[in-house]
């Protein structure tokens, strides 16, 4: 068992102590921080549902072992704060939230990546977000939302 | 995507709009409890030790290596059921856990609760359990004609069923007939198996939080399986991350049960993915060979048909799936003599049960495999054959069941037809490769890719059958204007709990709406499947609010001198209307409440007699796809372009929760078109996760244009069908059909017969 | 601590010393994968990892204008592959960058991870093959380099010595046509059933072609690009249509795949024909059809 290693989330310094050497960042986030939103689906990085952002990168949770993501900035959904950002209003109003499960891992990645594409046509929103797999909602409702987003912050600047 | 059904709602948040789900800014911000978010401190870990071997005699079983492991609490096995050890949907014929042969791979034999997942990984680790090996039954033929000895002491035939109808020596002019086959699909929800098992301080009862579509029926199995009266056993719903009928058969629910109750301890039991893939029941990979007469215009004289259903290990809802498949071998067309006989057997594969569409995705895709055969047999375009042979109402179906529900077939085919074709060419006109077969593979360029089209009818029956008492049960409370609502139906993202609050203001001119927690303190809304629950649960509320509303009609008819019979809601008002008395319902019912239980119940359905006639199913909607797939034909890979579809809903009573069931459930069916198989090979599976069961991407899916066909069903309590089902039974077809268009056209017309449709099968290597 | 997090290449290769059976963790989209599922047999109780993600040197690369080489420190990440200025320098790689995973796995996958792995299947690899790319290794008695087709052994099996490290991969560049093709079922997220890449060299009229999945590691068909370099007309990139056929024929024959529960050796085989035969097409895009 380890000692003890410190992860930065979403703007705060949590210290990990005694955990199990091949615990993975999801499993750390979701039962030893309490910040559930991350889902797990799959365990090899093929849905999404875990997506987070570890040094400004979009990475899989489930992929990175927690104990290696010491000195970079972690950001998850709870990250986005209590009060639900342009993205989070869009995908409910469009009806892109069905079950939900995938939900929390696509809002980062939709988040990420408006920050990087600000006008993403509608080929180029379907492959970066194709590693983000929903089965409820054949993704219709998804990409409207995105692209309602994306119309939104043009017309406000 | 635009879609012809109008938002007709007076009001926000009435029937005929579509207002944003009441859970959606919470699923949206993370906060929204799936089963697996559920535990935390005390809780501790369970885990299931499961099977290697498709078909094994358990000779013993060693469990002190571990509990010698430091933080396994306890290790547990069938020795350790007090109840009835047996459970099942229809017949109770699977064990908790397996005790003297273990009849497929991942078939639990034990469990183990440990402070910690890796704790409880090496527990299971360190089990040891001596196998005698068998040879498995893997070739349903081996059961259809008896060869294959026994695995199960309730024998290998799950069902067998035979239709008879009209003459059935009758012959037509034009003959053609085929053999298709479906391979294993999987329900693939992404909210894993999960439950919290609390148990009463007494030991003599217990509350389950679990993701299920069917919160009564896990109680009675549990119940059983426990040796506890049912009202000991309470479950609560869990947040569920979709079902498609893998939720329907219990799965962890009496093992975190038992371990939390001999532990006196709440216990959480999660699945991973691959133990989910053995964890729940499979749609059934089916043989159906088909034989359609006709007469050489196209008009269908006679079917027969021959259904062989791979029902695996244990019987399930496999019954029932037969049934439904073999009462829609004709599908939504005309049919006045036929022949079916389906066969329902249990083998050593993974079990089979409900999967969204039941069995008729099965029949589906035979029967539209066979009306493209008879089109090219008469010379008739694929949609001329199928608008000469379309079902209405009135039709008589080949169980002898008078068609009495709304019956848009021509319809449904017409608008289907209407809709526009893509404006891109091959390639599109950006010449992007993501739009080519192949993608990022670049493996195609446009001169390699032939576009085909394809079309699907199907009719899917509504809710369950042959004389099942189907029923639903809602709750509904009325004070100070705000009504709340109490059922146990299963919200597994489908947006019943959107409806619920849609219903309650429409009936009672109320705007604010509480839903209460789903739990078993409630009537049974029976299973969130079969497309029933907007009938059924829908039609309980509807009662339930009816009820309250006609109660405060009399209170306040009584209080002010009116005649209850002429007062009305207006919006939110209840007014007079035969004077000019108004009054706000959040005044009227400003002190005291009303409170009312409803049972919704649909109209009686009959069992089958020995030549399959009789009124086994309640009503059906109907439903027509039309693909649009590039091809290259050399490599055999494809990009589905376009899916157009009309479908038969009655009445939208939330037009974006149709949609979302639309494009959801054709992203499914093309899932079993041209990606998803379960892989066994000599009984043991051989994908069991993401990397190898492929479920479609954004990539993957196309633009989808839909038409809302809505004739409301008198039927109907709230004249809606049901809408999940049907959008994604008849595209698979469809699909497959425009493959081979695309072939036909590239000088290949070898036969496309079974699904999914694999490189391999397109390419012909 | 069980987890050693160096921070320059020189602690690196002194932790490596160190502990030589430490995992070594670069992307983690290999190594995680088996250890949430726990393929790997391991001691857990005395495990150790070595995350290489924040030596600076490994996730650097530079180009050689002289050698005309460039070399990609094994800790570069598919998404910098993907992008410019890397995309210009090697294409091929760029396509199969596209091709891997998801975006979330291209932001985490390394060049270095792929090639540690060696699997047959690995995308990155049969453009590496194809430009005899070399391997560059270190560990505390110094450095060799071995050439990409002696360091991939076998079916996830390389010439990797415990406690050494791969260091970077040396890319000769070339200047002509070059493409990587992947056969999969899906649109995105999948891997190669089969996998080709055919890259041309002007300067010296050297034509390469490289296989994978099609064999326990990534194959080259040298008949075929003998075939192609001396038939083509290289002034107007031209190439007759019987000699495509016969490269691709070539390259089937030259296929060892197997049948698995992904597709069958038939296919393989027909596939690596039918992609080779596209990818030189591309290239010479004269010639009659």
């Amino acid at each position: 068992m380890s000692e003890f290693f410190t992860l930065h989330v979403n703007g705060h310094d949590h210290e990990i102590r005694d955990a199990w050497l091949g615990e993975n960042l999801l499993y750390v986030l979701r039962e030893r921080l309490g910040l559930k939103a991350a889902k797990g689906a799959c365990e090899q990085g093929e849905c999404g549902s875990c997506s987070v952002q570890v040094g400004g990168e979009l990475v899989c949770a489930c992929l990175v072992l927690a104990a290696s993501a010491v000195d970079e900035p972690i950001v998850t959904v709870e990250g986005l704060g209590d009060v639900p950002t342009d993205v989070q209003t869009a995908f409910v109003e469009t009806g892109a939230v069905q079950c939900g499960f995938c939900t929390p891992g696509l809002i980062l990645a939709v988040h990420h990546l408006l920050e990087h594409d600000p006008a993403p046509t509608e080929i180029v929103i379907r492959e970066e977000l194709s590693g983000n797999v929903c089965r409820c909602t054949g993704y219709g409702r998804i990409i409207e939302a995105v692209q309602r987003v994306s119309v939104a912050r043009a017309a406000a600047t | 995507m635009s879609i012809t059904g109008v938002d007709r709602s007076v009001r926000e948040g009435v029937l005929g709009g579509s207002p944003t789900r009441p859970d959606g800014i919470a699923k949206a911000l993370g906060s929204f409890e799936f089963s697996s978010d559920l535990g935390g401190d005390g809780a501790l870990w369970g885990a299931t030790l499961r099977s290697p071997h498709p078909y094994a005699r358990i000779v013993r079983i060693d469990l002190s290596a571990a509990w010698q492991i430091d933080g396994v609490e306890t290790v547990i096995t069938a020795d350790d059921v007090p109840g009835a050890m047996h459970y099942g949907l229809i017949d109770q014929d699977q064990p908790v856990f397996a005790s003297d042969v273990v009849r497929y791979v991942g078939e639990p034999v034990a469990a183990v609760a440990a402070d910690h997942p890796e704790t409880c990984r090496r527990a299971l680790e360190a089990i040891l359990v001596d196998y005698e090996v068998l040879d498995p039954v893997l070739d349903p033929e081996s059961v259809v004609d008896g060869r294959a000895p026994d695995i199960h002491p309730a024998g290998n035939m799950l069902r067998q069923q035979r239709i008879v109808h009209g003459d059935p020596a009758v012959t037509g002019d034009v003959v053609v007939e085929g053999t298709y086959e479906l391979g294993m699909q999987d329900q693939a929800f992404l909210g894993l198996e999960a439950a919290l098992a609390v148990p009463d301080s007494g030991g003599d009862g217990v509350e389950l939080f679990v993701a299920t579509q069917w919160l009564h029926e896990d109680r009675g199995q549990i119940a059983a399986c426990l040796g506890l009266p049912e009202e000991q056993v309470r479950l609560v719903l869990a947040g569920v991350g979709g079902a498609f009928g893998a939720r329907e058969d219990i799965s962890l629910q009496v093992h975190s049960c038992l371990l939390a109750l001999r532990l006196g301890r709440p216990v959480r039991l999660h699945y991973s993915r691959a133990e989910s893939f053995l964890g729940h029941v499979h749609r059934h990979p089916a043989t159906i060979w088909m034989r359609h007469h006709a007469t050489s215009d196209g008009e269908i004289v006679k079917i027969e048909a021959r259904f062989v259903f791979d029902g695996g290990a244990y019987s399930s809802t496999s019954s029932a799936v037969l049934l439904n498949a073999i009462t829609h071998a004709q599908g939504p067309y005309r049919c006045a003599n036929a022949v079916v006989d389906g066969y329902a057997v249990r083998t050593n594969h993974l079990p089979c049960g409900a999967m969204r569409g039941f069995g008729v995705v099965q029949a589906c895709f035979a029967h539209e495999s066979q009306m493209d055969r008879l089109a090219e047999a008469c010379g008739v375009d694929p949609v001329d054959i199928r608008l000469r042979n379309a079902m209405r109402t009135g039709d008589t179906l080949i169980t002898g069941q008078v068609m009495d529900s709304v019956a848009p077939v021509e319809q449904c085919i017409r608008e289907t037809v209407a809709l526009p074709f893509p404006n891109e060419p091959v390639g599109g006109h950006d010449g992007d490769v993501m739009r080519l077969p192949g993608g990022a593979g670049r493996t195609a360029d446009v001169e390699h890719v032939v576009r085909g089209i394809g079309y699907g009818v199907s009719m899917k029956n509504l809710m369950y059958s042959e004389g099942f008492d189907d029923y639903s049960t809602a709750r509904c409370r009325l004070a100070g204007g705000v009504a709340t609502l109490k059922f146990a139906t299963s919200e597994v993202g489908q947006g019943f709990v959107t409806l619920a609050g849609q219903i309650a203001r429409t009936i009672l001119g109320v705007d604010d709406v509480v839903l209460d927690r789903i739990d078993t303190s409630v009537g049974s809304a029976g299973s969130t499947s079969a497309s029933r629950q907007t009938w059924m649960s829908g039609g309980a509320v509807a009662a339930a609010c009816e009820a309250v509303r006609d109660t405060l009609f009399v209170n306040l008819a009584m209080l002010n001198g009116l005649d209850a019979n002429t007062l009305a809601i207006d919006g939110t008002d209840v007014i007079d209307t035969a004077g000019p008395f108004r009054v706000p319902v959040a005044e009227a019912t400003a002190r005291g409440e009303i409170e009312q239980t409803a049972v919704y119940r649909h109209r009686p359905t009959e069992e089958l007699d020995e030549h399959g006639q009789g009124d086994c199913h309640t009503a059906f909607a109907f439903v027509a796809h039309r693909a649009v797939v590039d091809v290259d034909v050399e490599l055999g890979l494809v990009k589905v372009v376009q899916v157009a579809t009309a479908q038969d809903v009655g009445r939208a009573l939330n037009p974006l929760s149709v949609v979302g069931q639309i494009e959801g459930g054709i992203a499914q069916g093309l899932g079993l078109a041209v990606m998803e198989e379960i892989v066994q090979i000599n009984g043991t599976i051989r994908n069991a996760s993401f990397t190898d069961y492929l479920l479609p991407t954004m990539l993957d899916m196309p633009d989808v244009v839909a038409t809302l066909i809505e004739e409301p069903e008198p039927l109907a309590p709230l004249g809606a069908k049901g809408v999940g089902e049907p959008p994604c039974i008849s595209v698979t077809p469809a699909i497959a059909a425009a493959i081979r268009d695309a072939l036909r056209q590239a000088g290949r017309p070898h036969r496309i017969d079974r699904v999914p449709v694999r490189p391999i099968d397109i390419a012909d290597v | 601590m069980p987890v050693l997090i160096p921070t320059s290449l020189a602690d690196a290769v002194t932790a490596a010393g160190a502990t030589p059976d430490a995992l070594l963790l670069a992307g983690g989209t290999d190594l995680m994968v088996e250890i949430n599922e726990r393929h790997r047999d391991l001691p857990w109780e005395h495990a150790s990892v070595i995350a290489l993600n924040r030596v600076p040197e490994l996730g650097s690369w530079t180009i050689d204008p002289r050698a005309r080489t460039l070399t990609l420190g094994a800790g570069v990440r598919w998404a910098e592959i993907e992008r410019e200025p890397l995309r210009s320098s090697v294409p091929a790689l760029a396509e199969a960058a596209r091709t891997v995973g998801s975006p979330q796995i291209r932001a985490a996958g390394t060049v270095g991870g792929n090639l540690a792995t060696c699997s047959p299947a690995g995308d990155g690899l049969p453009v590496l093959v194809a430009h005899d790319a070399t391997v560059d290794l270190i560990d505390a008695s110094g450095r060799r380099s071995l050439p990409i087709a002696d360091f991939m052994l076998g079916v996830k099996h390389t010439a990797l010595r415990p406690g050494e490290l791969i260091e970077s991969i040396t890319v000769p560049l070339l200047e002509g046509a070059q493409g990587y093709s992947k056969v999969g079922v899906r649109n995105a997220m999948v891997i190669a059933t089969a996998s080709a890449c055919v890259a041309t060299d002007v300067p010296s009229r050297s034509v390469r072609i490289a296989l994978g999945s099609v064999a326990p590691t990534v194959i080259r068909v040298p008949e075929a690009e003998s075939l192609v370099a001396a038939s083509a007309d290289w002034s107007s990139r031209s190439l007759a249509a019987q000699v495509i056929t016969s490269a691709g024929g070539l390259a089937a024959d030259a296929s060892r795949p197997i049948d698995d529960h992904r597709s069958s050796a038939a296919y393989r085989r027909h596939a690596v024909d039918v992609m080779v035969r596209r990818q030189l097409r591309r290239a010479f895009p004269g010639g009659e059809t």
